[in-house]
């Protein structure tokens, strides 16, 4: 369970980019966060684990108030917030297996990570999960020989790995085309089911949001203007996010999108090899 | 186009790089005024050039053909002399380097720590090797030891600031991501900043190497040690024929040090 409560952001340029801001995400909830640019989600994620330092509120994971730690504490809690990025952040000239053990390095100490000594189970680990999203034989590629949905994919592992309880997902479609966008949706979906994780995902793409997330908060200008499931989202609900604009096509139609659903399921992901393509039922 | 009748032709030019015209022409003109002012006070008596063309064609040709048998065991002593300090100084110089520059990197140094760093590397910088050279034999009398401090030092000033500016240019999103993981600083360092700098690094010390041979064979000239004062000597005795085959040495070896780095940088890119 994730309590955020009265978060509060001045970035040193006097520029307050969140106006006390509370949500509870509770244990295996998949919520969406939605809003125009510059309206926080950015900082909303990085608060969370810290990457910005709120300037004031309380964020509590498990009862253990993340804004108190100190150091050493603080890296401890982030082993159990996986990130996933925008644009990847891979680690681009290290390995695909090294960008998925980048996740264990909290756990482990530092002459074994310099070595590359990582725990047989961790390994064990890695190539349980690039399996499970089809890239295990690309596990000693260097990260920038990846396409942009193989790179995502990796992203996920690196976060999985950490053994999280929570996700944090900001903007992880925003350079994949339409279709491995879905693709990447729905694996980070199955992935929060299977391992009953909780996540934030912060989404521009508003159809998208609404297709696999169960809540949607809507910020603008560091404010919540929406808390609530993603069918009560209308024009009106989207023009106090965004502004005025005709919102007709971006509203999901629920029935279509559900049966494209299913023909999509088929065809997973593109894997190259013959074995999987068969099992596939593709060759 | 017949929807543009009536409106005037616009015209488009590229805009100066000084703006003011005042500015840009007084800056032309006095360049110009200066170089001619320059060029009417250089002293040249050509009388005296033309007389010393013949002197000049016999110094040169003192030099052949080059005599690489006398003196050669000189050349060989002064030749792994100078590989000696090359080597070692290079080694030393970036050992020390690497920590200095990781604390010249604004992104990653705190603000005493960077003052700190950047103020040394400023040092390291700021004298040439042949005067730290002459400074480094008065302090440690002749030989390769003060060529060795010499390159060493000179090595820390140049290997750390490029370092420092390799790591300010490193993509912050791909740090952000291992910190996020609960890595340690040091877990930070190695994952998130060191693959992002490495083959840069390595082309770059190759490089010095390179430098460092060359600067071996000037600072030996003031008492580094080294082929330079075998190439001094053999001037101050006025053998010319074994000086020749002492250049002839220098410029293989510093042509093949660079094919040779040359080849292994695109190799690690």
């Amino acid at each position: 369970m994730l309590r955020i409560k009265g978060l509060t952001k001045r970035y040193r340029t006097g520029d307050l980019a969140l106006k006390g801001i509370d949500i509870e995400v509770p244990d295996g909830q998949i919520m969406a966060l939605i809003g125009p640019s510059g309206a926080g989600k950015s900082t909303v994620i990085r608060c969370i684990n810290r990457l910005v330092e709120p300037t004031s509120g309380s964020i509590a994971l498990n009862d253990v108030d993340i804004t108190r730690l100190g150091n050493a504490e603080l890296r401890r809690a982030r082993r159990r917030m996986g990130m996933i990025f925008q644009e990847y952040a891979l680690v681009e000239r290290l390995s695909v297996m090294e960008n998925v053990l980048t996740g264990r390095l909290g756990y482990v100490g530092f002459w074994q990570s310099w070595f590359r000594r990582f725990p047989q189970s961790d390994i064990d680990e890695a190539f349980r999960l690039l399996e499970r999203v089809g890239l295990d034989h690309m596990a000693d590629k260097r990260a920038d020989e990846l396409s942009g949905g193989q790179r995502q994919r990796v992203g996920i592992c690196r976060a999985l790995i950490q053994n999280p309880e929570l996700l944090l997902v900001d903007e992880p479609t925003a350079s994949l085309d339409p279709k491995t966008s879905r693709q990447i949706m729905r694996l980070i979906k199955e992935l929060c089911t299977e391992r009953k994780l909780s996540a934030i995902i912060n989404i521009h793409d508003v159809m998208l949001a609404q297709m696999f997330a169960e809540r949607i908060v809507g910020l603008r200008l560091g404010e919540i203007v929406y808390d609530g499931p993603p069918d009560k989202l209308t024009p009106a609900v989207l023009t106090s996010i965004y502004g005025e604009e005709d919102w007709s096509a971006t509203i999901r139609k629920v029935e279509e999108d559900a049966s494209e659903d299913e023909a999509d399921n088929v065809v997973l992901f593109e894997v190259p090899r013959p074995d999987r393509d068969r099992m596939a039922g593709l060759t | 186009m017949s929807m543009n009748v009536g409106a005037l032709p616009r015209t488009w030019r590229k805009p100066p790089l000084i703006k003011s015209a005042w500015l840009r022409w007084t800056l032309g003109v006095s360049l110009v005024v200066y170089l001619a002012l320059v060029f009417e006070t250089t002293p040249v008596n050509w009388a005296r050039v033309w007389e010393g063309l013949p002197r000049g064609a016999a110094f040169l040709a003192a030099f052949f053909p080059p005599d690489f048998v006398s003196r050669w065991q000189e050349i060989v002593e002064g030749i792994s002399e100078s590989l000696w300090m090359t080597v070692v100084s290079t080694v030393v110089g970036i050992a020390i380097s690497i920590p200095v520059g990781i604390g010249a990197a604004k992104n990653i140094a705190p603000a005493p720590v960077y003052y700190f760093c950047r103020a040394v590397l400023a040092v390291s910088r700021s004298f040439q090797e042949i005067i730290l050279a002459i400074f480094f034999v008065k302090l440690f009398g002749f030989g390769p030891f003060a060529g060795f401090v010499t390159l060493s030092f000179a090595t820390i000033g140049f290997y750390g600031k490029l370092l420092a500016e390799d790591i300010e240019d490193t993509d912050p999103a791909q740090a952000e991501a291992v910190r996020s993981s609960g890595a340690s600083w040091l877990q930070w360092l190695n994952y998130g900043v060191q693959p992002q700098v490495m083959p840069r690094m390595i082309g770059l010390g190759l490089y010095r190497f390179d430098i460092n041979f060359r600067e071996s064979a000037v600072i030996g000239i003031v008492g580094g040690g080294g082929i330079g004062a075998t190439l001094n000597t053999a001037f101050d005795r006025y053998e010319f024929s074994s000086a020749a085959a002492i250049i002839i040495v220098i410029i293989g070896i510093v042509m093949f040090c660079e094919y040779g780095s040359g080849y292994l940088r695109r190799w690690v890119q």
